[in-house]
């Protein structure tokens, strides 16, 4: 093997090295904000759960056929967020998720 | 002596601390296990409960950990000579800070990642959460306080400074929409913006007519503006109501619009500040000329030097930090050794560079003793003269040292900020949640919360008069800074001392620190109520100071006595529901 194909070789290990540390770097200094954005879409999905389900919650909601079409796309993400509320099993029994 | 020498020392002990004590400390006290699921998977949720690698969980807990106090602590606490300052920061460290942060991770993991507060209510009582709390409440309007005098003195000292603090907010805005809008990393544009704010700090150290130097427009420092107010006191009085109205902005916004790109931009300035220090000593190897101990000082070192240097040694916000979010995201419990016992000694590292800045600043020991004449004139001088210094420790490195000096002084007063923002912010959510626990929902709002704590921090730092007149006094402060913070930090050994005993453990490691810091806390307390403020013989009476020493006293023995009984005793509510080794199983 040639110098030339040596000295290629270092340059793009440390190129990758220089390259996981600027990564690891980014995600030491991103970790709280991840946290706070997170938190906050967490919010919003919360808010439009509400939205979509608050006829089963016994709040009349005059746009129920048309979020009633989204339920099929929303089975696993409702998942999530019942869980999150603290409630391990699905508390619709016109919506079994789990 | 060679300050490489010292350095040097310092960082053998610290490997030496982490190699065997906390090695000892993880497997015979803490017992460690490598299978036990941490609440960042039993509870993951993408927010809180995160599994984070440990090397990034250990740089996330040491940024939130490290700001201003422990270079303010340290740069105070020379004064009694750098042997006692060093000595309690290496020792502190190893023996106690480690061992506590360390704890107060272990101890959230293994209760569901909970607070040291819910802790306090599970392992003492109800009556301890809620001291738990006021004590709390008490140390950030400290921190308020403290912190937003640390910024005004250095803004009034440096005012090339100014500009580029600044310029970081419309920055920072731009960032936060920027990331928000269109996502993306944030590295790139807070570079930028570092880069931005440290050309306009070393134009202005340059250019007088970019420093915004109020005592000048006010005429000079002794110039009678108005109401009796001289130049120096009317700057600190329009620095306190401008840095009051800009954390009362700050803390209400959304935290991505401001404060997290802040926070990230400032993230880089300690290591910016701490790479620029450590090379400037490598490469300057300057002599420590400040006394080894200063054997003139006006008042003792024992027990005062104790809660001089909270933060750097070891500060009870270091666990609120450990257990409020550094916990929720261990991936392994046997990361916590090096998350937890780690951030403690990078803390220490920093508190150890402030003494050493401090200590080869002086042409000689005479200079030293010139500028550090009295207990209250070191309290006065300290900041400015680790911003000096460290100017100093930077112009080995080809700096200027007026740049070096702004450069750190800026560095100094982002830190300081960012510990502002938080604690304001922090001391809202205390007051609502009080408001709410006492059926008080008005003051539970988010402006009134947040009124409450601004009105109440900007009193507590104007009210104390110094010896130089109004805005002079917020250094009295520290002491209290720091009591609460030692404070918080006993009690949160105490409550890993009772979990300890009630898991069969070896409770000594843990106990004696925390009697120790108790003790030399409490004395220290007792001595300064008693005698100094309270107006005992020939002392000055402080009725604002005695108050809140008064009242940390109280609530400290009150919760001391709660503890020490679910100690003897074993908690019934424990005893029916124990809380075993393996709850979050």
């Amino acid at each position: 093997m040639s110098h030339a194909d040596d000295d290629g070789s270092v340059i793009a290990l440390w190129r990758s090295r220089l390259r996981r540390a600027i990564q690891g770097y980014d995600a030491v200094l991103s970790l709280p904000h991840r946290r706070e954005i997170a938190r906050e879409l967490q919010d919003e999905e919360d808010l439009f759960m509400l939205l979509c389900f608050c006829d089963m919650m016994g709040i009349p909601n005059p746009v129920s056929d048309m979020t009633l079409e989204l339920y099929p796309h929303m089975l696993e993400r409702f998942h999530e967020w019942h869980q999150r509320q603290g409630m391990p099993r699905s508390p619709l029994d016109g919506f079994r998720c789990c | 002596m060679n300050a490489i020498w010292i350095a040097l020392f310092g960082a053998v002990c610290f490997v030496m601390g982490y190699r065997f004590y906390s090695k000892f400390i993880a497997e015979r006290i803490y017992r460690l296990d490598a299978d036990f699921q941490t609440p960042a998977h039993t509870y993951r949720d993408g927010v809180d409960y995160v599994p984070t690698n440990k090397w990034i969980l250990w740089g996330h807990h040491f940024t939130s950990v490290a700001g201003a106090a422990p270079i303010v602590g340290p740069a105070i606490a020379i004064y009694w000579g750098w042997l006692p300052a060093i000595l309690w920061v290496v020792l502190g460290t190893v023996f106690a800070a480690g061992v506590h942060d360390f704890g107060a991770v272990v101890l959230s993991n293994r209760h569901k990642g909970h607070s040291i507060g819910t802790l306090a209510n599970k392992l003492i009582g109800q009556r301890a959460k809620l001291l738990f709390l006021f004590i709390i409440l008490i140390l950030v309007l400290m921190v308020n306080a403290v912190f937003a005098w640390v910024i005004a003195k250095l803004f009034i000292t440096f005012p090339a400074s100014v500009l580029s603090v600044f310029i970081q907010i419309p920055l920072a805005v731009w960032i936060g929409y920027r990331v928000y809008r269109h996502s993306g990393s944030m590295l790139l544009p807070s570079v930028i913006a570092l880069a931005v704010m440290y050309g306009a700090a070393l134009l202005a150290s340059e250019i007088p007519l970019l420093q915004i130097d109020l005592v000048s427009w006010f005429g000079g420092a002794e110039a009678p503006v108005v109401g009796g107010f001289n130049g120096t006191s009317m700057a600190f009085l329009v620095w306190i109501v401008v840095l009051m109205t800009y954390v009362y902005i700050a803390s209400t916004l959304p935290v991505w619009k401001l404060l997290q790109p802040r926070d990230y931009i400032n993230s880089h300035q300690l290591v910016v500040g701490l790479a620029l220090l450590y090379l400037g000593l490598l490469f300057g190897a300057p002599e420590m000329t400040a006394p080894s101990v200063n054997g003139e000082a006006d008042i003792s070192w024992y027990p005062l030097l104790f809660i001089t240097i909270a933060c750097g040694a070891i500060s009870g916000f270091h666990g609120l930090v450990a257990s409020g979010t550094t916990s929720k995201q261990l991936d392994k419990e046997t990361d916590a050794r090096m998350v937890g016992y780690g951030g403690a000694l990078g803390e220490g590292m920093l508190a150890m560079i402030a003494i050493i800045a401090v200590g080869t600043l002086f042409a000689s020991g005479t200079d030293f003793t010139a500028t550090y004449s009295s207990f209250s004139a070191a309290g006065s001088n300290g900041l400015g003269s680790f911003v000096k210094g460290a100017g100093q420790l930077a112009g080995n490195l080809g700096i200027p040292e007026h740049m070096g000096s702004t450069l750190v002084a800026v560095i100094v007063v982002s830190f300081a900020a960012t510990t502002l923002d938080t604690a304001v912010r922090l001391m809202r959510y205390i007051i609502a949640e009080l408001g709410n626990e006492y059926g008080m929902p008005v003051i539970a709002r988010k402006h009134v919360a947040t009124s409450i704590a601004v009105i109440a921090s900007a009193a507590l730092v104007i009210l104390p008069e110094g010896p130089n007149g109004f805005g002079s006094g917020g250094y009295l402060l520290w002491p209290l800074f720091g009591t609460s913070n030692q404070l918080l930090a006993g009690i949160t050994l105490m409550l890993v001392s009772v979990w300890l005993k009630r898991q069969g453990r070896p409770v000594v490691f843990t106990l004696v620190p925390m009697l120790f810091l108790l003790v030399m806390t409490l004395w220290a307390m007792g001595q300064q109520v008693i005698f100094t403020w309270s107006g005992f013989g020939d002392a000055d009476r402080n009725l604002l100071l005695f108050t809140f020493g008064s009242l940390i006293m109280v609530f400290t023995l009150w919760i001391l006595l709660e503890a020490s009984r679910s100690f003897r005793q074993g908690d019934p509510a424990a005893q029916q529901q124990p809380l075993s080794s393996d709850e979050s199983r």
